[in-house]
């Protein structure tokens, strides 16, 4: 389902053949996924598929079992940390929860990257957090403590940190987890206009199937760890696979029943 | 239960329980080895340790905890000049209690007591302030801006601890003598002078420094220990609880001990 890599959409990420592990559970069974440059990429799935398995691994918070993962063509899984610090410059990240850091301001925890990877001086570090904050129209929030915030703006704030490096990679983790239709349809239009104004590379983790229709150019569907399907949001409706179509229907599954193994169960003879 | 299962059981648990133990003493070597290689070689890769986030650790753990230190320190130099002298008085030796005072406090008293209280209080709020960003995915969201959490988190608290718990320790073996030194005077008609004078003569430079060398190995015990149940919470907020009372109660009992061993060694 990749396309062909031609010179001017080559693959900004790029996992091939990833299988992990948590203990000696298997986890992610042999995935294959390529996100083209300016792409906004959903990766969706019922609960415990493996989808935000699959972005830790991609944001390189674990080690894989086998197989590789490029970022903007560096293989995370070889290289050194200290590579790896410099990669992160170019990654943004919103977590489920925003994950601000609850001991500063707002305004702190935007500037916190500038801070640490620039010898910017303060007053343009201010100004460029400043900058971040109304692009997500947080506006005059900076010295607001995160327990302050709603939900919506504990989340949009997140956004403007993870933007403030004005990274390549964007990455988002539920992003409207908790949100109002409205606010979820706030963030989901700042996501579009982020990828048209910088051409941004974004992957979204998500269950929320309006926001998918939305913004997603191609969508990945994950089952129980291994990919059902990558396209475009047509093909993905379209798609006749009984699993895919019941993601889309909000249908319940089907728990097959054993007459003798529920008796056994209930009686307490199963060992 | 049979007998049999019982004692397998019991097995089972002993071996579980020293897996984790040997699992988290590697975990916090690991964890005392990165803190101070971030400390000598961060600057190289641009995560230099940050001289202002050390200071804010000295505040909480060091300048916050001076009134309690004083309090208590007060108190445990008077206890042992009223246990001191109430018991040498059987001997009719109440006179050697200036040498007893002195030195239990410097060796043994003030270090301990002191570990304690910093584990206690500074240790609980490492423990609980780790416990709860780890939750909050802070710890996760640190990583991926790029940023050490060992350098960020642990290393300005190991440095701290090891300049504050030795300095509280040096100022707690004052203020004790002194509260002993308030209730000997008064109790056996020498003057605060004549009991200063008595205590300058009879304490020796290692009596002092070796209560400083086991407040080092406390800081670093109350540092690593919170740090390790703090990163290794899983639960919501009441898993940061047990880390928290997990984090307290190990420190104390790692650092009774090592007060033994230490004692041991020194004493032989």
């Amino acid at each position: 389902m990749s396309k062909q890599a031609d010179p001017q959409t080559q693959a900004a990420i790029e996992v091939e053949d990833l299988v992990t592990h948590y203990g000696t559970t298997r986890i992610l069974d042999h995935v294959h996924m390529h996100v083209n440059t300016g792409e906004i990429m959903v990766i969706m799935g019922g609960s415990g598929s493996g989808k935000s398995t699959l972005l830790r691994y991609m944001l390189g918070l674990h080690k894989a079992t086998s197989g590789s993962i490029k970022l903007l063509g560096h293989d995370i899984t070889k290289i050194n940390s200290q590579e790896m610090d410099h990669l992160r410059k170019n990654m943004g990240v919103s977590f489920q929860g925003g994950a601000l850091f609850n001991s500063m301001t707002v305004g702190e925890n935007v500037c916190l990257p500038l801070r640490e990877h620039t010898n910017l001086d303060e007053n343009t570090i201010q100004i460029m957090g400043r900058m971040k904050l109304s692009v997500v129209n947080l506006g005059g929030f900076d010295d607001l403590m995160p327990a302050q915030l709603s939900g919506g703006m504990i989340k949009r704030a997140a956004l403007a940190r993870a933007i403030v490096m004005d990274p390549k990679l964007l990455f988002f983790d539920e992003p409207s987890a908790g949100l109002d239709p409205v606010a979820a349809a706030e963030l989901d239009d700042l996501i579009l206009r982020i990828r048209k104004a910088l051409n941004t590379t974004i992957v979204v983790v998500t269950h929320d199937l309006d926001s998918t229709f939305r913004i997603a150019d191609r969508i990945t569907v994950l089952d129980k760890g291994k990919i059902l399907m990558i396209g475009t949001v047509e093909e993905v409706k379209n798609s006749d696979n009984e699993r895919i179509q019941s993601l889309l229907n909000r249908e319940a599954r089907h728990v097959e029943i054993n007459a003798d193994e529920y008796l056994k169960e209930l009686t307490g003879q199963k060992e | 239960m049979t007998g049999k299962k019982v004692l397998r059981t019991f097995t089972e648990k002993l071996g579980k329980t020293t897996l984790r133990g040997v699992e988290e003493l590697g975990y916090s070597l690991a964890l005392l080895v990165e803190s101070f290689y971030w400390l000598l070689f961060g600057f190289r890769r641009s995560q230099a340790v940050k001289p202002p986030s050390i200071f804010a650790q000295m505040m909480h753990i060091g300048i916050h905890a001076l009134p309690i230190v004083t309090i208590l320190a007060f108190a445990i130099g008077m206890m042992l000049a009223i246990q001191g002298i109430a018991t040498l008085k059987t001997f009719g030796a109440e006179s050697q209690v200036v040498l007893g005072i002195a030195l239990s406090v410097t060796r043994e008293f003030s270090p301990l007591i002191i570990g304690i209280l910093v584990a206690g209080r500074s240790g609980s709020a490492l423990a609980a302030r780790i416990g709860t960003m780890q939750i909050a995915q802070e710890i996760d969201a640190l990583r991926v801006i790029g940023i050490s959490p060992v350098r960020y988190l642990v290393t300005p608290a190991m440095i701290a601890m090891l300049i504050m718990l030795p300095a509280l320790t040096f100022f707690a073996d004052i203020i004790a003598l002194l509260g002993g030194g308030i209730y000997s005077s008064l109790e056996l008609g020498m003057s605060l002078q004549a009991y200063a004078d008595r205590t300058i003569e009879v304490l020796k430079v290692e009596d002092i420094t070796q209560g400083l060398y086991k407040s080092l190995v406390f800081a670093v015990i109350i540092t690593l220990v919170s740090f390790v149940n703090g990163f290794s919470v899983t639960a919501g907020a009441e898993g940061v609880g047990k880390a928290t009372t997990r984090s307290v109660v190990l420190s104390i009992t790692y650092i009774i001990i090592a007060d033994m061993v230490f004692t041991f060694f020194l004493t032989h």
